[in-house]
């Protein structure tokens, strides 16, 4: 399919375009494939908007017929919430325009996304793509060979068809036995190591809800497996995201729970959290309140309360930390699941992680574990990122829990503002990402279909980019100062914030702040140059500076 | 000393749940004349808590069960501290006495004049003579020729509750002066708040006119007059009601109200909507409750927030100000701003209006100097409302609660505009109540002049300036953009937040769990050094080059210039409680994590900190690993 069929205008002259932070300027509109371009030909002023189609949510047109020739007005809603004005002289023009960013803003191919076209200058194919893979993350965690092994039983994707081709599981456990588990968990997703707690050699398990049914059919591999797990401990946790209701209602439709007598040491905790369309409805709403100009502070409160996004961002926080609690402290091992086992149960895993291990924490850490627990665990970005906030096209699979876990992560980071090697701009670099960008990292719904497109050969990796040395200054943290204690959160509400650097991200006032993240950054560097220059003995410090 | 019934009670257990304990410790209470002190009786801490009878806003005593029975302590600075005590009689005594003693009758039973620490006279009257209010004007660039000073309110004989020096306009003669007073509320007739050098325009304040329906008087609008002239450029000035329309219109009948605008010519009106003392007195009760919620839900805590309608109010301030100051900065229009009395919502609104127009104003000696002319020497009515004695409860209300808040706001919104910090606006909070200095007491200069408190105590700002170093913002740059001209901060209701360091008491280390502003402020004191000690080396290469340096000269420079500490001492400062009093240590270890590792210094005092966490919530909902 050619691009150009979709493009009946594509270069506009005399357009005005009005942006959030930015004076309108004049200009010409340009549509390609792939992107919408603007140009400011006001004079003394070079201003270029590049703007990916993909991060298009929604557009408005409206209409002005005037004696001096009729004019066109397109509002662009982004996936990043940033709202933009188009003002086209002509109605027809405006009318193409639309047209085509409506068509090539939701491609389905997915082989005609832009990140097979991306092709910088700086980069070339051949660079390393992904920053670990699951057979050297096992190989560089040598206390696991005792009892733990890698099982490639899932090599071509037949297993489970959303796991990577290499999984971690108990040494006892043989590929035969694993494929009968697969069959009695959802979506083949049966219980694999995503977490080894070095203090104390307990694990987080995830996998999918068992299928038991109604008739409460029992699998004696997995439970086999599981007992593996707690081999030589008395005990292990089940944290289930769903209220006992819903779980047991999961029987109806085939699905189920851990029932006590047939995994007799495990204890199951239910723990409900919203998930699919209500997260993403809560999304809308939250949106919706901050691009309110009202001036009424009850009316505010009340949308923020209505939302409900905040409770969501609560309840992710104590759960994941009721998890971490569970290994940490407690000292025994856990399971998580939910249902399909792809967004509550790795948005927990996830923040458990970042809060107890101190490895996780870096820029490189945290990249390499939102590697390891989204992409390669098989969140499907592709379904639950399509649409953002704005979109009116009906819901079918979106929901922000990628957005959800940044989110916490935020919360994590403004609760220990010197505990993570990351900065905010990292996690809203992410959000973007995620939704709309230029490389193939969040491209597909698991690896199986990112093995079929071809997606290492034909794209380039953000986590690499991200990891470049100017984007490291970027997105690195200057107050960094590696703990290796647990940074438990509070949970408790004035403890929580609207994440206001992402959802009023186009409104004036975060330019104070960024402002003052700057000032922070520079004071850093300064003081580690002085230290450098005028106090040998400081020189540990100074080199960490350097190397964030 | 006579209240005190039992001094001292063995035994007692304590629940401090401003610092989120969640078992109590056991010790001994004792009741001092000035404080009420538990001691634990864990040889390894001896920990102490001293709770001045002055912070004491109200004692509870709870119906007995057989282990005891309680007193609960609510402060004014919002802490609860919950006292068990196993015999009934004790408690009843304890409870007696708390009661009179945190209700003094008399000034004289206050602490700062019942307890009168040994310094000399010169000291006391160099603590007084720290603040000159005279400076200001003149920093202000008065007077000149179209503001005077008036001796008209010498000895206070036009208006009680005014200073006695005053700045009015040049064409504002005493018998206008006079005349005025005597048609506006309790003679608070118009007088200058601030003058704006660049525009010439001004903030001024008053109470309301005694005009009812159709009352009116030459000499006040010949005072209008004058405003308006003392202003060249302009031809109108702006009169600023801050309370309801509604409110004010009401006061009509009672023969008060506002300005007709026939009656005045070149005026125009304008309603701010703040609302009365009552009203913030209950929003800043329901609002404490929000903050001593047990275990709230999210929506709970925002219904909670909501409900108190708290926000609103601090909106309704900061948008107040937002208006006076637009007007005097970008109109050039000079503006009078009153309300009722003149001493609550007008205080409120030209001071943040002030902060807003000038930098000076946000720095931390500016703002002493802001409070000191808006608050205490208008008369803002210290004594009556932060309940420093025993008096009509209706007379209370947290009217600067909210303009300290207010500039916290404001400090969120613009983090590098600001000299001072947040312990610095809690310090600020907590002197008002406390009652140890002299400066907030009384309800207006003529009282604290008859009270001779000036001899008989000390003043809390050269107090508050010796401290400075904890109090100073490290992100703050005089030059840069955003600390410089007028603040025009987004009142929009999103950029409004609960003030967590002076509420949230259930939960008060967190967060952040870390202060970045601690660590900053060593990361800037050490590169001071740094540089001035780079600034040295380089003189002594210079000097090494050209003419011959002689060696006494380096050694005296190396022993008056230490070498800066070792450069982590930043973390040794994490997790400070700004609300604590220096005295209290922090909470001891209370659950040794697996991981805790002792490291060497400052790093240690980390893990240190990190151990003596807080209870999660998740445990404490009591469902799991209890």
């Amino acid at each position: 399919m050619e691009f150009s069929e979709h493009i009946k205008t594509a270069n506009v002259e005399d357009v005005v375009l009005r942006q959030p932070l930015h004076p309108p300027g004049r200009g010409t509109l340009c549509i390609t494939g792939h992107h919408l371009l603007f140009s400011d030909r006001e004079e003394g002023s070079c201003r270029q908007v590049l703007l990916l189609l993909r991060n298009i949510d929604a557009i408005e047109k409206s209409g002005v017929c005037r004696l001096s020739g009729s004019s066109g007005t397109i509002t662009i809603k982004c996936k990043d919430l940033r709202v933009l004005q188009l003002d086209i002289p002509g109605m027809e023009e405006c009318l193409n325009i639309a047209r085509s960013i409506e068509t090539l803003s939701c491609l389905d191919s997915m082989s005609e996304l832009y990140p097979f076209f991306y092709r910088p200058s700086s980069a070339s194919l051949r660079d390393q793509w992904g920053l670990s893979s699951l057979e050297r993350h096992y190989s560089q965690m040598k206390e696991l060979h005792d009892r733990w092994r890698l099982s490639t039983v899932n090599r071509d994707f037949s297993v489970c068809p959303s796991y990577p081709q290499a999984v971690i599981v108990p040494k006892s456990t043989d590929d035969d036995m694993l494929e009968k588990v697969a069959k009695f968990r959802q979506g083949g997703r049966f219980p694999v190591l995503c977490y080894y707690h070095k203090k104390n050699g307990m694990v987080i398990m995830r996998s999918s809800q068992p299928l038991t049914g109604a008739n409460r059919k029992h699998c004696r591999e997995d439970e086999q497996l599981l007992q593996a797990v707690i081999d030589g401990s008395d005990k292990g946790y089940i944290i289930d995201t769903r209220s006992s209701q819903q779980a047991l209602q999961a029987r109806m439709t085939g699905g189920g729970l851990e029932s006590k007598s047939c995994y007799s040491s495990w204890k199951r905790l239910q723990r409900q959290m919203e998930r699919g369309k209500a997260l993403q409805e809560s999304l809308i709403k939250l949106v919706e309140a901050c691009g309110e100009e009202s001036n009424n502070m009850d009316r505010w409160l009340s949308k923020l309360e209505n939302s409900k996004w905040l409770s969501h961002v609560q309840t992710a926080l104590s759960t994941a930390g009721l998890l971490a609690e569970c290994v940490e402290r407690d000292g025994h091992s856990v399971l998580v699941h939910g249902s399909e086992g792809t967004d509550s149960t790795l948005l927990i895993s996830t923040l458990a992680q970042l809060i107890m291990d101190p490895s996780c924490r870096t820029l490189e850490g945290f990249l390499t574990l939102l590697e390891r627990e989204w992409v390669q665990a098989g969140h499907p970005f592709q379904q639950r990122c399509a649409h953002s906030a704005h979109s009116h096209a009906r819901l079918q699979q979106e929901s922000p829990v990628f957005l959800l876990l940044l989110d916490c992560v935020w919360q994590l980071w403004r609760q220990f503002p010197l505990a993570l090697g990351f900065s905010e701009a990292l996690l809203l670099r992410l959000a973007t990402e995620a939704y709309a960008s230029d490389y193939g990292t969040f491209l597909g719904n698991n690896q199986q279909e990112r093995c079929a497109l071809g997606v290492k050969e034909n794209t380039h990796c953000l986590f690499q980019a991200l990891l470049r040395p100017r984007e490291r200054d970027c997105y690195s943290n200057p107050l960094y100062e590696h703990t290796e204690l647990a940074i438990w959160p509070s949970v408790y509400p004035q403890s929580l914030q609207l994440w206001r650097g992402f959802f009023l991200r186009w409104t004036p006032q975060t330019h104070h702040l960024e402002e003052a993240q700057e000032e922070i950054r520079n004071m850093v560097i300064e003081w580690g140059k002085l230290a450098l220059s005028s106090c040998p003995a400081s020189t540990r410090r100074s080199e960490d500076v350097q190397n964030m | 000393m006579e209240h005190i019934r039992t001094p001292k009670v063995e035994n007692v257990r304590l629940l401090d749940r401003s610092s989120g304990q969640r078992k109590a410790s056991i010790g001994t209470l004792y009741l001092s004349a000035t404080h009420t002190i538990f001691v634990e009786n864990n040889p390894e801490t001896r920990k102490e808590s001293w709770v001045l009878h002055s912070m004491v806003s109200s004692v509870e005593r709870t119906p007995t069960i057989p282990a005891g029975s309680q007193v609960i302590l609510r402060c004014k600075d919002f802490r609860v501290f919950q006292i068990l005590v196993p015999q009934e009689r004790d408690c009843l005594d304890v409870h007696t006495s708390l009661v009179r003693l945190s209700r003094p009758e008399k000034y004289s039973e206050l602490y700062c004049l019942s307890f009168n620490p040994n310094v000399n006279k010169e000291e006391r009257q160099e603590s007084w003579s720290f603040m000159d209010l005279t400076a200001d004007y003149k920093r202000m660039g008065l007077p000149n020729n179209l503001w005077v000073s008036t001796a008209a309110n010498s000895e206070y004989r036009v208006c009680e509750t005014y200073p006695s020096e005053l700045f009015v306009p040049k064409s504002a003669t005493p018998p206008i002066i006079v005349g005025s007073a005597r048609f506006r509320s309790r003679g608070r007739f118009p007088a200058l708040s601030y003058f704006h050098q660049d525009t010439l325009a001004a903030v001024c304040r008053c109470s309301q006119p005694l005009s009812g329906f159709s009352g009116r008087c030459q000499e006040d609008e010949a005072m209008l007059q004058a405003l308006m002239k003392a202003n060249p450029g302009s031809d109108y000035i702006y009169v600023v009601d801050t309370r309801p329309k509604l409110n004010a219109m009401a006061n009509r009948a009672a023969g008060k109200g506002y300005e007709n605008e026939d009656h005045y010519t070149n005026i125009k009106l304008h309603f701010i909507g703040i609302e009365n003392i009552h009203v913030m007195r209950s929003s800043q009760q329901k609002i404490i409750d929000v903050g001593e919620m047990r275990f709230p839900s999210m929506t709970d805590f925002l219904y909670g927030l909501e409900n108190s309608g708290w926000l609103k109010h601090i909106k309704a301030i900061l948008d107040a100000g937002l208006f006076i100051a637009r007007a005097v900065a970008d109109e050039g229009i000079s503006v009078l701003v009153h309300c009722s009395d003149g001493w609550d919502r007008t205080a409120q609104a030209c001071s943040v209006a002030s902060i807003l127009l000038d930098p000076y104003y946000r720095t931390i000696r500016g703002l002493m100097v802001l409070i000191e002319r808006d608050w205490v020497s208008f008369g803002h009515k210290f004594s009556h409302r932060y309940g420093h004695l025993d008096g009509d409860p209706k007379e209370v209300s947290p009217v600067i609660d909210q303009f300290v808040e207010c500039v916290w706001q404001l400090s969120e919104q613009f983090p590098c505009a600001f000299e001072f910090n947040e312990r610095f606006l809690v310090a600020i909070h907590t002197h008002i109540y406390s009652c140890q200095y002299g400066t907030f007491l009384g309800n207006c200069q003529k009282e604290r002049r008859d009270m001779r408190l000036g001899e008989r105590t000390h003043s809390v700002w050269p107090e508050l300036w010796k401290e400075r170093a904890q109090y100073t913002n490290p992100l703050y740059r005089a030059e840069q953009s955003q600390s410089q001209g007028v603040l025009r901060p987004n009142t929009t209701p999103y950029c409004f937040k609960m003030w967590k360091g002076l509420y949230n008491h259930a939960e008060k280390s967190t967060p952040p769990r870390q202060s970045p502003a601690d660590f900053l402020s060593t990361v800037r004191e050490e590169s001071q050094q740094l540089e001035e000690e780079l600034a040295n080396q380089q003189e002594r290469i210079a000097a090494l080059n050209g003419e011959p340096i002689t060696w006494e000269k380096v050694l005296r420079r190396r022993t008056s210039r230490p070498r800066p500490p070792p450069l982590r001492a930043g973390p040794a400062v994490f997790y400070t409680d700004p609300t604590s009093s220096p005295a209290q240590e922090p909470p001891p270890p209370r659950r040794i994590s697996l991981c805790s590792r002792p490291g060497v210094g400052s790093r240690r005092l980390l893990h240190c900190c990190l151990r003596g966490q807080r209870p999660l919530l998740w445990l404490e909902g009591g469902l799991f690993l209890q």
